[in-house]
C-alpha cells in the first residue's frame, strides 16, 4: 500500500518536472498478438486454434463498422431530431393568431399611430421609411453597422491574400486588348477576370444599362420617403450597376474609381455623418430639446427632416459593401 | 428621481461613442498604433462615465432606475434603453474587463498580426464594446436582436483575426452555431411580436401576463421562450452547446481569447437575464418549467466542463473548457429562479468577467516566455522568468478553486447561500462542491508546473513593456478587492435586482 502511493507520488513528480516516467518504473506494455489479416471476416482455420473472446469480437468489429454504424446513427438522429422541430413549429403556427385579423394583438396603438400620424410627424409619405429612419432609428443604425462589420471582416479575412502586382496586370490588360493571345496566359485568365473583354455583347449591353441603373438607384435612394424604396434597396440597385462594370470592362477599370480606399473612406464617411445626424437627433428628443430640424411640407423631395440624407448615407454604405462583397470573393481584392 | 445631465445621458452616450468610434478607426492612419489608442481612450472614458453613473445611482434616495428614450418619440412607438444599478455595474465591469485585456495584450498583438490587421482589430474591439454596453442597457427586443448580430459577427472575425488553420477551422465553426443561434433568436422574437405586438420589454410582459391569465397562446409562448433560451444558450456556450468554445478561445490571439470569454459570452447571459426577469418574469418561466431545464444544465455543464478540461495538456484549452464550467455557474443561479439567485449569478458574471481575461493575459505572459509553447510541459519554470503574470496565474487558479479571499469566493459563497433558500439545494450543493474538487484537480497541476525547474531551464528571460505589468497589476488588485469585501458589491446588485423587473 505504502509503496503504492509512493510510485503514484513519484509519477506524478515527474509529470510536473515533465520528465515523463522513468526507464525503471515504466510499464512496459505486453506484446501484442500479430494484426489479424484486413478481412471482414476472420477465416475459421485461425479461430480454430485461437479462440476469440466476445471482447475482442467487439473491439473487431468496432475497428471495421464503427465510423460506419455511427454515421448512419447519426444521420437517423439528426434526421428524427429536425421531424420533431418541424412537427413543433407547424403545431405553434396552427396556434397563433389568423393572419390579417383585426382582432390581432399586433394591430394595436403602436401601428396605430405609425400609420394614422406617421406622416404628420416624421414629415415622409412612405410610412415604412418613417418608421425604420425616425420612429425607430436606433436600430436602423444598428442595422448599417452590421453591414459594416460584415465588410470589414470580409476584407480583413479575404483582402490580404497574395496582392497581385498592379503593373503586371495592367500589362496583361493591354496585351488582352491589343488581340494578343498567349495559352499560358489564358489559362489563368477565369481567375483575373480578363478575358471577358472581349465579351462585345457583355459589353454594349453594359454601356446602355449602366446609366440607366446609376439614375433608377439614385431615384429609388432620393425619393426614399415619398415611394417604397430607400437606402437599403437603392444601394443594392447601385451596386450592381458597378458589379456590371467589373464585368464587362475588368476589375482595373473599377479601380480607376473605387479602390479599396475609396471604400473605405466612402463607407466611413457616410456611416460617421449618419451617427453625427442621428446622434444629434437622438440626444435632443431624450433629453426633450427642440431639435430645430425642419419637416417641410409632405410630399417635397426636401422634406422629412433627416431622411433624405440618412437615406444617401445607407444608400453609399450598402452600395459600396455589396460590391465589395462580390470584388472580394470573386478577386481576393477591391 | 432628479437626474443630472451626464448619467442621464450616459447609457446612449458610452454606447454610441463605442460605435462611431468603431465607424471612423478605419479612415485613422496606422502610424504609432494610433488605432489601439484611441480605442483604448475611447473605453478609458466609457469607464469614467460608468463608473459616474454607478456612483449617482448608488448614492440616489430611490434607485429604481430610468427609462431613456432614444429619439424624439415616447415608449412604445420608439426605442427605449433602461439603466438602473445593475445594469450600470455590469457596464463598469464589462468596460474595465475591456480596457485591462487590450492594455495587457497590447505586445502581444504586434508580435502576432500585422499592422493592417490591428487596425481592423481595434474596429472590431470597439464593435464589441458597443455591442456589449447595447446588450447591458437595451430595453426593446429588437435593438437587442440587431447587437447580437453586431456580436455574432465581430467575435468570429476576431478569433481568425490571425491567420492559421486552426483558427479558420474554429471561426468558421463558431459561426455556424452562433447563426443558428441568431436564427432561433429571431424566430422567437417573431413569434412574440406576433403574440404580444409589442418590441418594448415592459409592455410585452404586461400582455404575456395576460395570455397566461387567459391561458391564451400557450404553445406558442412555451415554444418561444425554449427558442429564446436555447439560441442565447449556444451563443453563450452552455454545456451541450458548448464543442465550438475550446476551439474558438484556445486557437486565436490572446487578445481575442481573453474578450471572447470573459466578456462576449457575459453579454448573452446578461440577455437571457434580462428576458427571463423583464419580458416573462420569473412566476411565468417557472410555471413553463423552464427554470428547471436551466438548472439541470448548468449543473451538467458545471461537472462536464471540469472533466473535458482535466483532459487538456494546452493551457489555453484548459482555461477555455474552464470557462465553460464557470458558465454553468452562472446558470445554475439563474435556475434558481429567485431574486437571490439572479444576484448571485450576476455577482459570478462580475466575478468571471474580471478572472478569465486575467488567466488569458498571463497565460500568454507565461506562454511567450516558453517561446510562444502553450503546452503544459513547455511552461515548466516559467514562473521564474515572469513573476507578475506567474503570480497573476496562481490568484486567478485560487479565485477559480473558490479559497476565500479570493474572488471566485464570494461568488460561490453567494450562490451556495442562494441554494439554501430553494428546494434545489442538495443539487447546487452537491455540484458546488464537486466542481471546486475537480477545479482543483486541473488548476493545481498547472500552477505547480509553472513552478518546476523541469528541463526548461535554458529559457531567456524576455522583457515584457509597462502595460502588461501594470494591467496584470491592476487585475490582481481587483480580485482581492472583490474578494475581500465582497458584501457592498453584493449589496449593490441585489438592489439593483430588486429594482430590475
Amino acid at each position: 500500500m505504502n509503496d503504492e502511493i509512493k510510485i503514484i507520488w513519484l509519477k506524478f513528480f515527474n509529470w510536473v518536472m515533465g520528465n515523463g516516467p522513468r526507464p525503471e518504473n515504466e510499464i512496459i506494455p505486453p506484446e501484442l498478438p500479430p494484426d489479424l489479416p484486413f478481412t471482414r471476416t476472420p477465416d475459421k482455420k485461425h479461430s480454430r486454434f485461437h479462440e476469440i473472446t466476445i471482447s475482442e469480437r467487439l473491439i473487431q468489429w468496432l475497428s471495421l463498422h464503427g465510423l460506419h454504424v455511427f454515421a448512419n446513427f447519426y444521420n437517423i438522429l439528426s434526421i428524427i431530431v429536425c421531424l420533431l422541430i418541424i412537427a413543433l413549429m407547424l403545431m405553434t403556427v396552427a396556434d397563433l393568431p389568423p393572419f390579417g385579423d383585426f382582432h390581432n394583438p399586433a394591430n394595436n396603438e403602436v401601428v396605430e399611430r405609425y400609420i394614422k400620424a406617421g406622416a404628420r410627424e416624421t414629415g415622409a409619405e412612405n410610412i415604412v421609411a418613417g418608421m425604420i429612419l425616425d420612429y425607430r432609428a436606433f436600430d436602423t443604425f444598428g442595422e448599417s453597422a452590421v453591414l459594416f462589420t460584415g465588410a470589414i471582416t470580409v476584407l480583413m479575412i479575404l483582402g490580404t491574400s497574395v496582392k497581385k502586382d498592379k503593373s503586371e496586370l495592367k500589362r496583361l490588360h493591354l496585351k488582352t486588348h491589343s488581340g494578343f493571345e498567349d495559352r499560358n496566359f489564358l489559362a489563368f485568365a477565369p481567375s483575373l477576370h480578363i478575358y471577358r473583354d472581349d465579351d462585345a455583347i457583355l459589353r454594349g449591353v453594359a454601356s446602355l444599362s449602366i446609366p440607366v441603373i446609376i439614375i433608377m438607384g439614385c431615384v429609388v435612394i432620393i425619393s426614399g420617403h415619398l415611394t417604397p424604396g430607400g437606402g437599403f434597396s437603392g444601394g443594392a440597385i447601385l451596386s450592381t450597376a458597378l458589379i456590371l462594370c467589373a464585368n464587362a470592362y475588368g476589375f482595373i477599370k473599377v479601380h480607376e474609381f473605387f479602390s479599396e480606399r475609396t471604400f473605405i473612406v466612402s463607407s466611413s464617411s457616410a456611416l460617421s455623418i449618419y451617427a453625427l445626424a442621428k446622434g444629434y437627433s437622438f440626444l435632443t428628443g431624450a433629453n426633450h430639446i427642440n431639435s430645430g430640424i425642419p419637416i417641410g411640407t409632405i410630399g417635397d423631395i426636401f422634406s422629412a427632416g433627416l431622411i433624405l440624407p440618412l437615406n444617401i448615407c445607407v444608400g453609399i454604405v450598402v452600395a459600396g459593401t455589396l460590391y465589395g462583397f462580390y470584388a472580394l470573393f470573386s478577386e481576393g481584392e477591391i | 428621481m432628479n437626474l443630472d445631465f451626464i448619467a442621464y445621458n450616459t447609457p446612449f452616450i458610452s454606447i454610441f461613442l463605442m460605435m462611431a468610434a468603431a465607424i471612423i478607426t478605419p479612415i485613422i492612419p496606422q502610424e504609432k498604433r494610433l488605432p489601439e489608442k484611441f480605442s483604448c481612450l475611447c473605453i478609458f472614458i466609457n469607464i469614467i462615465l460608468s463608473g459616474y453613473l454607478v456612483y449617482f445611482l448608488a448614492t440616489a434616495p430611490e434607485n429604481i432606475g430610468f427609462n431613456y428614450p432614444v429619439g424624439h418619440f415616447p415608449a412604445p412607438w420608439g426605442n427605449e434603453l433602461r439603466a438602473g444599478l445593475l445594469e450600470a455595474v455590469l457596464a463598469l465591469i464589462f468596460c474595465v474587463a475591456m480596457f485591462l485585456s487590450v492594455t495587457g495584450n497590447f505586445y502581444d498583438t504586434v508580435n502576432e498580426i500585422s499592422a493592417r490587421r490591428r487596425q481592423i482589430l481595434s474596429v472590431l474591439i470597439n464593435l464589441l464594446t458597443a455591442a456589449l454596453l447595447a446588450l447591458t442597457y437595451t430595453n426593446d427586443i429588437f435593438t437587442a436582436y440587431v447587437f447580437i448580430e453586431i456580436n455574432t459577427i465581430a467575435a468570429c472575425a476576431i478569433v481568425a483575426v490571425k491567420e492559421t488553420g486552426g483558427t479558420i477551422r474554429a471561426a468558421l465553426r463558431y459561426m455556424v452555431m452562433s447563426l443558428v443561434g441568431s436564427g432561433i433568436i429571431l424566430l422567437s422574437i417573431c413569434l412574440l411580436y406576433g403574440l404580444t405586438g409589442h418590441l418594448l420589454m415592459q409592455y410585452m410582459r404586461l400582455k404575456i401576463s395576460e395570455l397566461v391569465k387567459t391561458g391564451m397562446y400557450d404553445l406558442p409562448l412555451l415554444v418561444s421562450v425554449a427558442f429564446m433560451t436555447s439560441g442565447l444558450a449556444v451563443k453563450s456556450a452552455l454545456y451541450p452547446f458548448c464543442f465550438w468554445l475550446p476551439d474558438a478561445h484556445g486557437n486565436s490571439i490572446n487578445v481575442s481569447s481573453a474578450i471572447l470569454s470573459g466578456l462576449v459570452l457575459k453579454g448573452h447571459i446578461f440577455l437571457i437575464i434580462k428576458v427571463f426577469f423583464r419580458v416573462f418574469g420569473l412566476d411565468v418561466i417557472s410555471a413553463l418549467r423552464m427554470d428547471i431545464v436551466i438548472f439541470i444544465l448548468g449543473c451538467a455543464a458545471i461537472i462536464m466542463g471540469s472533466v473535458h478540461a482535466l483532459k487538456q495538456s494546452n493551457i489555453k484549452r484548459l482555461i477555455a473548457w474552464s470557462s465553460v464550467a464557470q458558465v454553468g455557474y452562472i446558470f445554475l443561479g439563474l435556475g434558481l429562479n429567485s431574486e437571490i439567485g439572479i444576484a448571485a449569478a450576476c455577482l459570478h458574471i462580475v466575478v468571471h468577467s474580471l478572472i478569465k481575461p486575467m488567466l488569458f493575459t498571463s497565460a500568454g505572459g507565461l506562454s511567450n516566455m516558453a517561446g510562444h509553447n502553450k503546452n503544459l510541459h513547455d511552461l515548466a519554470g516559467t514562473f521564474y522568468l515572469n513573476k507578475s503574470a506567474g503570480t497573476a496565474f496562481i490568484v486567478g487558479a485560487c479565485s477559480m478553486i473558490g479559497i476565500p479571499a479570493f474572488a471566485g469566493f464570494a461568488s460561490k459563497f453567494a450562490l451556495t447561500a442562494a441554494s439554501f433558500e430553494s428546494n434545489l439545494m442538495i443539487f447546487a450543493v452537491a455540484a458546488l462542491g464537486a466542481s471546486s474538487l475537480l477545479n482543483a484537480l486541473y488548476y493545481i497541476p498547472a500552477v505547480l508546473v509553472i513552478f518546476a525547474r523541469g528541463k526548461n531551464n535554458n529559457l531567456e528571460k524576455i522583457k515584457l513593456p509597462l502595460s502588461f505589468h501594470v494591467s496584470i497589476w491592476i487585475f490582481i488588485a481587483l480580485n482581492f478587492l472583490i474578494g475581500l469585501a465582497f458584501i457592498p458589491l453584493l449589496n449593490l446588485i441585489t438592489k439593483g435586482v430588486s429594482v430590475f423587473g
